[in-house]
């Protein structure tokens, strides 16, 4: 039976951009203040809960989604605004600053968009991304998602489980391993420059890709992902780093090698194969123990594998110094 | 009477110029304009204004010698006093938003990143050159106080260097500050003597 869900968060004119700016303005003040006085108490713990609730803003021509259900795995946390959650972005395709790719990612051709999903599967093949949005019933997943920089976020992502998808490409007895390619076009990505050797390329361990985790997101808050945000689909590993949940993927490949990733060819060891959220790995330059969630003023502990212990079988008797 | 009205015009003007990203920051945390990080937007606003600022304090000696005129001199002090008023800013976030004032954490950061190592020392070699640019200090220290007063030489290297160490991946930004301090620091290098000194050897032999 599927349940049509209207999206959660329907946008009243009254709370587009405005006011929505008034509520961080407020936010951030009220924090300020409650933090010089916690502070001054010298017994100060976390900064209250942002307040006031998050909302979807502009982008009136995509219409929402159909939701089959809904699920909060961020442990009842209040989602990051919308408008945070689309202007502070990590896509080096389009500028290294956080608030390049909101800026230049709208020359990102998005249709038509094809994924070609190759290697070690005996049923190869390509498929459209209205095709993709088709094949199975779109759920929303609200995850945390930890950058490997030390902060983070909480994101309504609408999409579908990973596992079952790339179980239709019937991989192989010697599938071991899934390597996903970002799409890369100097002419609509004109600031890539050369920071990082492109195309972007990530990759898992097979087990790692058909944990119930893994998930493809297609949207968020209930409508189709904005370029900036890894349109039009893109992975989110809420156990992993923020890197490893690659963006606007137009190639999947099964592999019986382990294969390259961007970040690990860029600086080794500062990024590993695996990148799962640790307090107890340091990265080499800056710690990991805490993050700054955003709209929170202090920073908070960071969790074993972000909070998703579910995924711990995965890395039984491994190291996860060696293994980071 | 010209010239002096002259100076307090570039007095005021540099005042200005260095109160602007200040006044720049406290207007976005009043609107809501800092994006979605405010705590980083006003730690990196204050870091790379206090090192603009350090750079321009270092300009001023060679600008009073291309110019030929004293008023850059004049200007020195000011501009350094800002620079380190915008560090101590910086310094401040990072201990509140950061540390939460725990000073355990201050030790571990100071043993185990280097951007922070580099940081720190750069404050500690500036803290004292504030505390001594009174004219009653320079009075005091007489030649020594010129001798101490070098110290912002290395501790601009080390700003340079915590910026660099802590950028993720995309060094432009802070090479291009360390390109502008090689510049001014290049500059200071005795050129003509070293000049004179390849001249006479050829002109001896
Ligand atoms: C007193 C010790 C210092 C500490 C603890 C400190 C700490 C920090 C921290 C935590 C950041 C942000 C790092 C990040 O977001 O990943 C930062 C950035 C920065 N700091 Fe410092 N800092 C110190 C001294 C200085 C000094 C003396 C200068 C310059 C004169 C400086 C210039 C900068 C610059 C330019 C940035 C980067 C801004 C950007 O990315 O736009 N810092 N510092």
């Amino acid at each position: 039976m599927l349940i049509r869900l209207k999206p959660q968060y329907p946008i009243r004119p009254s709370e587009i951009t405005p006011e929505g700016v008034y509520h961080g303005r407020r936010r951030f003040l009220a924090q300020l203040g409650l933090g010089a006085i916690g502070l001054a108490a010298s017994a100060c713990g976390k900064a209250g809960a942002p307040s006031g609730a998050p909302q979807p803003q502009a982008a009136g021509d995509s219409a929402g989604f159909k939701l089959d259900k809904r699920t909060d795995m961020a442990g009842k946390e209040a989602p990051t605004p919308y408008e945070d959650v689309t202007h502070y972005n990590n896509y080096y395709e389009f500028g290294t600053d956080k608030s390049e790719p909101a800026e230049y990612a709208g020359t990102l051709r998005t249709r038509p968009w094809t994924l070609a999903v190759e290697g070690e599967c005996d049923a190869p093949g390509h498929i459209g991304i209205d095709d993709l949005l088709k094949l199975f019933p779109l759920e929303e997943r609200i995850y945390r998602h930890r950058c490997v920089e030390g902060w983070s976020i909480v994101v309504p992502w609408d999409g579908f489980a990973l596992g079952p998808l790339l179980a239709r490409f019937k991989p192989n007895s010697k599938a071991k391993y899934v390597a996903f390619t970002t799409l890369y076009d100097p002419k609509q990505m004109p600031h890539a420059g050369g920071v990082l050797p492109w195309p972007y390329r990530e990759g898992l361990r097979l087990d790692e890709a058909m944990h119930p985790l893994a998930f493809l997101s297609l949207g968020l808050y209930g409508k189709a992902l904005p370029n900036q945000n890894g349109a039009p689909l893109r992975l989110t590993l809420p156990w992993k780093y923020g890197f490893k949940s690659i963006k606007s993927i137009v190639r999947i490949e099964f592999t019986q090698q382990a294969p390259q990733t961007t970040w690990n060819i860029s600086a080794p060891d500062e990024y590993g194969f695996y990148a799962n959220v640790n307090p107890g790995v340091d990265h080499p330059r800056w710690s990991q123990k805490t993050e700054r969630r955003l709209g929170e003023l202090f920073k908070r502990p960071t969790l074993l594998f972000n909070g998703y212990p579910e995924v711990a079988s995965l890395y039984s008797g491994l190291d996860l110094r060696t293994y980071f | 009477m010209r010239p002096i009205r002259f100076t307090l015009w570039l007095k005021l003007a540099a005042w200005a110029l260095c109160l602007y990203p200040a006044a720049a920051l406290a207007w976005r945390t009043y609107s809501g304009h800092l994006g979605a990080n405010p705590v980083e937007t006003l730690e990196h606003g204050s870091g790379s204004t206090a090192l603009r600022i350090l750079l321009a304090t270092l300009a001023m000696t060679p600008l009073r010698q291309l110019t030929g005129r004293p008023e850059p001199i004049q200007l020195r002090r000011t501009l350094g006093l800002f620079a380190c008023v915008y560090m101590c800013v910086h310094f401040a976030m990072y201990l509140v938003f950061d540390l939460e004032l725990s000073l355990p954490k201050l030790g571990e950061d100071l043993v185990k990143r280097t951007y922070i190592t580099l940081g720190f020392s750069c404050w500690l070699l500036l803290l004292p050159l504030a505390l001594t640019s009174t004219d009653g200090w320079q009075r005091r220290l007489k030649r020594r106080w010129k001798s101490l007063h070098r110290l912002i030489y290395p501790a601009a290297l080390l700003a340079c260097g915590h910026f660099i160490w802590l950028v993720k991946k995309d060094e432009t930004e802070p090479m291009i500050y360390l390109g502008v301090l090689l510049v001014l620091l290049g500059w200071r290098l005795p050129w003509r003597r070293w000049a004179r000194g390849i001249l006479g050897a050829q002109t001896t032999t």
